[in-house]
């Protein structure tokens, strides 16, 4: 007997009788031998739940997994997670459910994320949001393959050299399977090139621009007339963007974008090595019919109660197959709920709190870090939230390695001199004095 | 789960000045917010709740209660493996060192999460007959796409451009026709048999047609109907001869733990969905992860990032003593960026996500697999398809069996035998939620008019199946004895059946449009 099988001797002679077969075995007789395998498998033996903790406690051994301290960014933050988040997505009829199809007895998904659905409709300024997509980086090349399938007589997409290089590389992978071409305009002073861009605007042709927003140097970009110079063309302006910036920054509807996304780690799920976070997408009400991806929408029930359902279902795989606007099906539910209720708890204040702390932040390390002068600027006169480069002039790898040494993951190496940093709110003011005086103490 | 409706949303009980979070107060407030120019900051504060905080956690538990999932009761719904999800693994996948990594933190600082990924791709590769896994993509979908993209680049880099064909059984599941439009290759339809297995003489037919042009064929193997394709070995030959390679959508993988493996049976590239097979929670939708294999000489194609392990050192075993220190042994390939500016020419790596997909769904995987063991796992297989078995034998006697023989880890009915009274698939369905069960999955496959397909997983209990049983039979009964109950189910859940149309025809999908309407 094993705790998670619970047939007894009797229930398999019953059952397997019932069936007309002496052994399970006889189960697969209709499997062609050459196919059977006969051998057992090279797995290790069972684990007690005892020597499995202790397996797991060895692995997170400080030696072989280093909590740091973290002011890395670049696509995934270590923002505050409120207790009350962690406590409620272990409920065991929101984690071990199924998608919700049978409405009835799903009205909790359904309410949660009708519920985020609202939340980032509001936070992006647009109309409409999906159930959610898997990460950001995905969200956005569904994004891309939706403004090629928007438009009708293109011949790329094009995208801003300010976007993630991670997530670049992704739009250009589903892009080039897809059969799409990818173009990326230029950056000038870490910022979007706007002239390159009105010049490929010129030769016509374009499906949809992608931006990211902040930028990934974390630059908060001016698109002042961006949509304007994309909208003439015809093609679709996206825009990524980090959601818990947005309690503060001009929403991608105020900036005219079409579509949004991005991904919602930031809003209060844990880094857990850079997944499971969560993509969003929302866009305006005409391209809703385009949208990949599950939606759900207000209804009636027949006893005349509001009710929540999955709704626009003719857009998906499981009805139109390869006619489907993405083949996505399952995406990151659970993680949406985290996003909802984080944003229910921190609220309207608390998600402007601590965005400005993170925004205090940073601007503070920044200047501490200046202060010592070993470093400058990469691009000093551009206005940044909570992430920034800086150069260093001694070695940025023996700075990293001694961060590290003494707890630190004090950024990421950007460049061969640049390290961009990442402040969040939970970072103290002392873990910054102590990061700037790690750094002083180095010789150069 | 509770039978009324509860019915609020969290906006519904925001009061301005709420606030249900604490924040420090004692930082360096130099500098604000104020400082950005106005053009780049929002002109309005987003409407989000302002709740306390018990206000927020009533709403939310709540809410759970009109829910309803495998720990609330059997949970049949056909090619979903809703298997329990052990709550040890969810123990693991919480441990604050897993959820405190970033994942651009140096290797040698993560070793035992890259060992974690490592050795799970290793375990999967012996349970597939595979040589390596990318455990990257964070869904089924997800890795199919990903699969047919390391195909499409195996063909690329032989220079075979003509292979954007793929052929896929007119049984397959939605997913697989969706994603090879995705990944751009044209679908040909293979027909089914009309006992639901692939037609052979079809796919020769094909074949000889436009065989060069063939990139892959997709197969589920038990397919979707629950029966195992018997000419398996004969079809990837075939397709192998033609030039084209065999694809595995191991979303009924379960019904083989033990007793086969799909790389032995002539499969390239397969995916695994973790959260069906390998027992982690759907969440509700997600996230799932759908590592993706491959067979020796693929490998080269698989996406980037990747973990490899390096010669020298040793990794953590189980049962070693906590010694702590080893030579760092594992590494990350994160494969070639996006080029920057003036280097223009470079072409990045295939990748399909920013980090290594759903890391936390990974711990989980592989704590079921420890957990399971060499022992164990070979039981999984033979145990959810003598389930199966049990209640084909035990329904048919009122619900209709299109294809005798045996099946897998699930059964597909064709509704009722008796249908004179015009109850229907979906009627059964939503009886069966008033008897405190979850609906099979319904109308799939398209093969049937009328299909109900029960999936029981090998966690299920004599017991918990014989009263399933018993309540099927009894709404086969009251079908016949009061057929406008059962066509009128269900009664005695928190809402009765929705008005789709409504929902569909002037969408509301926000809080601010429900306001308007």
């Amino acid at each position: 007997m094993f705790k998670y099988f619970p047939h007894t001797e009797e229930d398999l002679k019953e059952m397997l009788g019932t069936c007309g077969v002496s052994s399970v075995h006889d189960l697969f007789s209709d499997v062609p031998e050459a196919a059977r395998f006969k051998r057992d498998y090279q797995l290790p033996e069972t684990l007690s739940e005892i020597d499995l903790r202790l397996f797991f406690e060895q692995l997170t051994h400080p030696l072989n997994t280093q909590q740091l301290i973290c002011f890395a960014g670049a696509g995934c933050y270590d923002h505050y997670a409120p207790s009350v988040v962690q406590n409620l997505v272990q409920r065991s009829e929101f984690l071990t459910s199924y998608t919700p199809y049978q409405a009835e007895i799903s009205q909790g998904t359904l309410h949660y994320i009708f519920e985020y659905q609202s939340m980032i409709a509001e936070l992006t300024g647009l109309d409409i949001s999906n159930a959610s997509m898997y990460d950001g980086a995905t969200a956005t090349a569904e994004a891309a393959m939706m403004a090629w399938g928007n438009a009708k007589k293109a011949t790329r997409v094009l995208v801003s050299e300010t976007v993630d290089p991670k997530v670049r590389r992704v739009v250009e992978t589903y892009a080039h399977y897809h059969g799409f071409p990818i173009q990326l305009v230029p950056a000038a002073n870490g910022t979007l090139d706007r002239a390159a861009l009105d010049k490929e605007l010129a030769e016509g042709g374009v499906a949809g621009v992608i931006v990211q927003q902040p930028n990934y140097y974390g630059i908060v970009e001016d698109y002042t007339g961006v949509a304007d110079a994309i909208h003439e063309q015809k093609g679709l302006f996206i825009i990524n963007a980090n959601p818990s910036d947005l309690a503060i920054l001009k929403t991608p509807g105020e900036w005219d974008a079409d579509v949004a996304v991005g991904d919602g780690q930031s809003l209060g799920i844990p880094m857990t090595f850079g997944g499971p976070g969560v993509g969003f997408m929302a866009c305006t009400e005409k391209l809703i019919r385009k949208m990949p991806g599950r939606i759900v929408g207000q209804t009636l029930d027949n006893r005349g109660q509001r009710a929540f359902v999955l709704t626009l279902q003719a857009r998906e795989q499981h009805i139109r197959r390869q006619k489907a606007t993405s083949n996505i099906c399952s995406n990151q539910s659970l993680m949406a709920l985290y996003v909802t209720i984080y944003l229910s708890v921190m609220g309207k204040e608390g998600l402007r709190e601590a965005a400005e702390m993170s925004y205090a932040g940073a601007h503070s390390l920044c200047d501490k870090l200046l202060a010592t002068g070993k470093f400058k600027l990469t691009y000093p006169d551009q206005p940044f939230f909570n992430e920034f480069c800086v150069d260093y002039d001694g070695d940025l790898d023996a700075l990293l390695e001694e961060a590290t040494e003494c707890g630190y993951l004090a950024g990421i190496k950007v460049g061969e001199k640049t390290l961009m940093i990442a402040v969040t709110e939970q970072r103290t003011p002392e873990e910054m004095e102590e990061l700037v005086d790690i750094i002083k103490e180095i010789k150069a | 789960m509770n039978r009324t409706l509860y019915g609020n949303l969290i906006f519904e009980l925001s009061k301005k000045g709420r606030k249900g979070y604490s924040l420090p107060q004692d930082y360096d407030r130099t500098h604000t917010t104020a400082e950005l120019p106005e053009a780049l900051r929002r002109s309005t504060a987003a409407r989000l709740p302002e709740c306390d905080e018990l206000t927020v956690i009533r709403h939310y538990t709540n809410l759970s209660h009109n829910n309803f999932g495998v720990n609330d009761g059997f949970y049949p719904l056909g090619s979903c493996t809703m298997k329990y999800n052990p709550v040890i693994n969810e123990e693991i996948a919480a441990m604050k060192a897993f959820a405190a990594l970033h994942p651009l933190q140096p290797a040698e600082t993560c070793q035992g999460a890259l060992e974690v990924y490592f050795n799970l791709q290793q375990s999967l590769a012996e349970l597939a007959g595979l040589s390596e896994f990318t455990l990257n993509p964070c869904a089924g979908a997800h890795g199919e796409l990903t699969g047919l993209m390391v195909i499409r680049a195996y063909h690329e880099s032989r220079k075979d451009d003509a292979r954007t064909k793929v052929l896929i059984p007119d049984s397959a599941h939605g997913t697989n026709p969706a994603s090879a439009a995705v990944c751009g290759l044209e679908v040909v339809e293979v027909r089914s048999l009309a006992d639901g297995t692939v037609d052979v003489e079809h796919l020769g037919e094909l074949l000889a047609e436009c065989g060069s042009e063939v990139a892959a064929m997709m197969m589920t193997n038990p397919n979707t109907l629950g029966i195992f394709e018997p000419r398996v070995l004969e079809i990837t030959k075939m397709v192998h001869e033609a030039g084209g390679l065999m694809y595995y959508d191991g979303a009924n993988l379960n019904a083989l733990l033990g007793e086969c493996r799909p790389g032995d049976m002539g499969f390239d590239v397969m995916h695994i969905n973790l959260h069906k097979t390998f027992s982690t929670p759907h969440g509700g939708g997600g996230p799932g992860s759908g590592p993706v294999g491959v067979r020796k000489g693929l490998e080269a194609f698989l996406p980037m990032p990747r973990v490899t392990k390096g010669k020298t050192g040793t990794a953590t075993a189980p049962h070693s003593a906590p010694e702590g220190a080893t030579a760092p042994v594992f590494t990350i390939d994160y494969g070639k960026m996006s080029s920057m500016g003036d280097e223009g020419a470079t072409k990045a790596d295939t990748s399909i996500g920013s980090f290594f997909g759903n890391f936390g769904v990974m711990l989980k995987a592989y704590a079921y697999i420890l957990t399971l063991g060499r022992e164990n796992v070979k039981n999984v297989g033979p145990l959810a398809t003598l389930n199966a078995n049990y209640i084909k034998e035990r329904l048919r006697d009122d619900y209709l069996l299109p294809i005798q023989g045996l099946c897998k880890h699930e059964v597909v009915f064709d509704g009722l035998v008796d249908k004179s009274t015009g109850v229907t698939t979906m009627d059964v369905a939503k009886r069966l939620l008033d008897y405190g069960y979850h609906a099979p999955t319904i109308y799939f496959p398209l093969l049937f008019h009328e299909s109900l397909m029960i999936e029981p997983t090998e966690n299920e209990s004599k017991e918990t199946i014989d009263a399933f049983i018993d309540v099927m039979h009894k709404i086969a009964a009251e079908a016949k004895s009061d057929p406008e109950l059962v066509k009128t189910a269900p009664h005695n859940t928190p809402i009765g059946r929705v008005d789709d149309v409504l929902a569909a025809k002037q969408p509301i999908t926000t809080y601010w449009k429900s306001k308007n309407t």
